[in-house]
């Protein structure tokens, strides 16, 4: 297998008020092709963090980052966007899926920044809500919808684009156990039948059931699982 | 185009905000159009008014009556290719609320004196062989339902019969209209030898006269020549090009053009604080969607393309329908200015496009400023 992300000695600090408080030291990680990885860790341990830089969401004060053989940390914020559009799709803890716009509009959006035209884009949003079980909710507003419908568009709408990665951030977080356990299913299937690469934020040690690898995150650095989380 | 349905929908988040944001906009540029339109109007009529008629009337005041006798004196200058008359008949139509525009003349001489109104000879002829016959307007007619054969008792107030009567009968002979529809046809027309003879005091008077000139560049050097004629006499004149007439009357109301720009303006200023508020408002709550727009590769410029662009949806599309309500009730309005046949015309239109364009940049700019600033982990993160 190759290594589709590639972290070198990364490292990262914010500024809240007067402090600057440093997120990540020096992290290193590896994430092969076609892998489902899950990043654990205690509440501001810097998984959210490191997730944000894989996706190209925010840069590193130091180290390199490469994705699919590129250089994110190098790339302007104008370039880093362009690049996301190429190859990433995200997933929310909140789904957050605009309220204005229907399902398939919400799917939409990553595909009006591509070159397609207005019967293609309807296609592969067609096709990503049928991928996710939605396809009869097309036309229904996210209030319309239940969390775990909501989070299945939110899917739709990370894939339509054939993005190389899917960055998902407590994706289950907000929804019950039930439906989470559909949302993860789904991720699954991604991974394994699409050959998606995954990365996906949990405290859920269920959740992380799911994915091929599971990684701990505590205080900035990759750590060994805690007792009774299994490795 | 693509972007459409997102500019739309970041529109209609808050439907009572924006409709009301909208009905502002509207009423503005109601205001606009009605107020713009009046002076484009008033600048047509201005425009439409010739330069090579001479108005002549007294030096005193218009109410101050000229002998007839001049009439023949005017015609001698050199220059002066016809002349006509009128006498002003200050009348009404059953209640005085309904004044009537009425005029005595010799309709024989009106044809060669204003060759932008259109009357046949049968009508010119009708009025020669009836002494108490009347020659009406289009507008008029159309107005107060009027047509040929129809007699129309008119009091006036301030002319007497000799038999005592203040009410003067006259029978309807002809009705004429404006050549290209935009000359105002909203007067009664009577003959001017019925008028005097019947009249109990001022008889062998006139209102005032027009000459036309065969060189409209020598309107001011004819005129002098005509005023010469009657200098230091009892019955002094003060001759003008009609243009300059009708310009000269509407300076002592004002600038016009001033008051116009001066209340537009402060109309638009207002405006701005309104809709860049709105649009203020409606950024603020929408980071968190805009943030994900970011997520997902739109570039800040695109983001902020996309508040100028539901900015310019909402004042252009405002605009068009307060513009739109202005040009149904311009012809109303041209009327009530005693230009009727006039329209909103599309300069008036297109300025008013463009102001509304202007404003929704100037308001969008702040809010759109803020969303090209916007980080997008802060923003999901609810910072």
């Amino acid at each position: 297998m190759t290594a589709l992300v590639s972290i070198k000695q990364v490292y990262k600090s914010y500024v809240r008020g007067k402090q600057r408080v440093e997120v990540l030291h020096g992290l290193d990680l590896e994430v092969e092709k076609g892998e489902f990885l899950a990043l654990m860790g205690p509440s501001g341990s810097g998984k959210s963090t490191l997730l944000n830089l894989i996706g190209g969401l925010d840069r590193p004060d130091r180290g390199e980052i490469t994705v699919a053989g590129q250089r994110i940390d190098q790339l302007s914020s104008g370039q880093l966007a362009k690049w996301r559009a190429r190859h990433v799709g995200f997933v929310f803890q909140f789904y957050n899926l605009l309220p204005v716009l229907t399902a398939e509009r919400n799917v939409e959006v990553p595909l009006l920044l591509t070159k397609l035209s207005s019967r293609e884009r309807k296609r592969n949003v067609q096709a990503a809500l049928e991928l996710v079980g939605l396809a009869d909710r097309a036309k229904h507003k996210p209030s319309e919808l239940s969390g775990g419908q909501q989070q299945r568009v939110a899917i739709a709408r990370a894939l339509v684009a054939d993005p190389t990665l899917l960055v998902c951030d407590e994706p289950t977080g907000d929804l019950d156990r039930e439906t989470s356990e559909s949302v993860l299913q789904l991720l699954e299937l991604l991974n394994r039948d699409q050959g998606k690469t995954v990365v996906m934020v949990t405290h859920d040690p269920r959740a992380a059931g799911h994915a091929s690898r599971r990684l701990y995150v505590d205080k900035g650095s990759l750590a060994d699982a805690p007792l009774g989380v299994a490795a | 185009m693509k972007y459409l349905p997102l500019i739309w929908a970041g529109l209609w988040r808050k439907r009572v905000r924006t409709i009301l944001t909208l009905m502002s906009v509207v009423v503005a540029f109601v205001l606009f159009g009605v107020m713009h339109g009046v002076t484009a109007g008033i600048d047509q009529i201005v425009n439409q008014m010739s330069d090579s008629r001479l108005r002549i009337q007294s030096r005193v005041n218009i109410t101050e009556p000229l002998p007839y006798a001049q009439l023949a004196r005017i015609e001698s200058v050199p220059g002066v290719m016809s002349v006509g008359f009128y006498n002003f008949v200050g009348a009404y139509y059953r209640e005085p609320r309904n004044g009537i525009s009425a005029g005595a003349m010799d309709i024989s001489r009106l044809k060669a004196m204003f060759p932008e109104v259109a009357i046949s000879q049968e009508a010119i002829d009708a009025m020669a062989q009836t002494r108490n016959g009347a020659l009406i307007g289009q507008d008029l007619a159309k107005e107060r339902g009027w047509k040929v054969g129809d007699r129309i008792p008119l009091r006036s107030t301030i002319w007497m019969r000799k038999d005592g009567a203040q009410d003067w009968t006259f029978e309807i002979v002809g009705i004429y209209s404006g050549f290209d529809g935009k000359v105002p046809s909203n007067e009664f027309w009577i003959n001017y030898q019925y008028f005097d003879e019947e009249r109990t005091f001022g008889n062998g008077t006139v209102t005032l006269y027009f000459a036309r000139i065969n060189e409209p560049a020598r309107s001011a050097q004819i005129a002098e020549q005509i005023d010469g004629l009657f200098a230091n006499s009892p019955n002094e004149t003060q001759t003008q090009n009609e243009r300059d007439w009708l310009r000269g009357r509407i300076a002592q109301i004002g600038n016009m053009a001033f008051f116009v720009n001066a209340i537009i303006g402060a109309v638009m200023f207002t405006l701005l604080f309104l809709t860049g508020n709105t649009m203020m408002q409606s950024v603020r709550e929408r980071i968190p969607e805009l943030a994900v727009l970011k997520t997902y590769g739109f570039s800040s410029a695109a983001v902020v393309s996309l508040v100028l662009g539901e900015a310019l949806v909402l004042c252009g599309a405002a605009a068009a329908i307060g513009l739109g309500i202005a040009q149904a009730a311009s012809p109303s309005i041209f009327r009530a200015i005693g230009a009727g046949g006039l329209s909103l015309p599309w300069g008036v239109i297109g300025s008013g496009l463009g102001v509304a364009a202007i404003v929704a940049i100037i308001s969008a700019l702040p809010p759109a400023w803020r969303t090209q600033r916007i980080s997008i982990v802060d923003a999901l993160a609810g910072r």
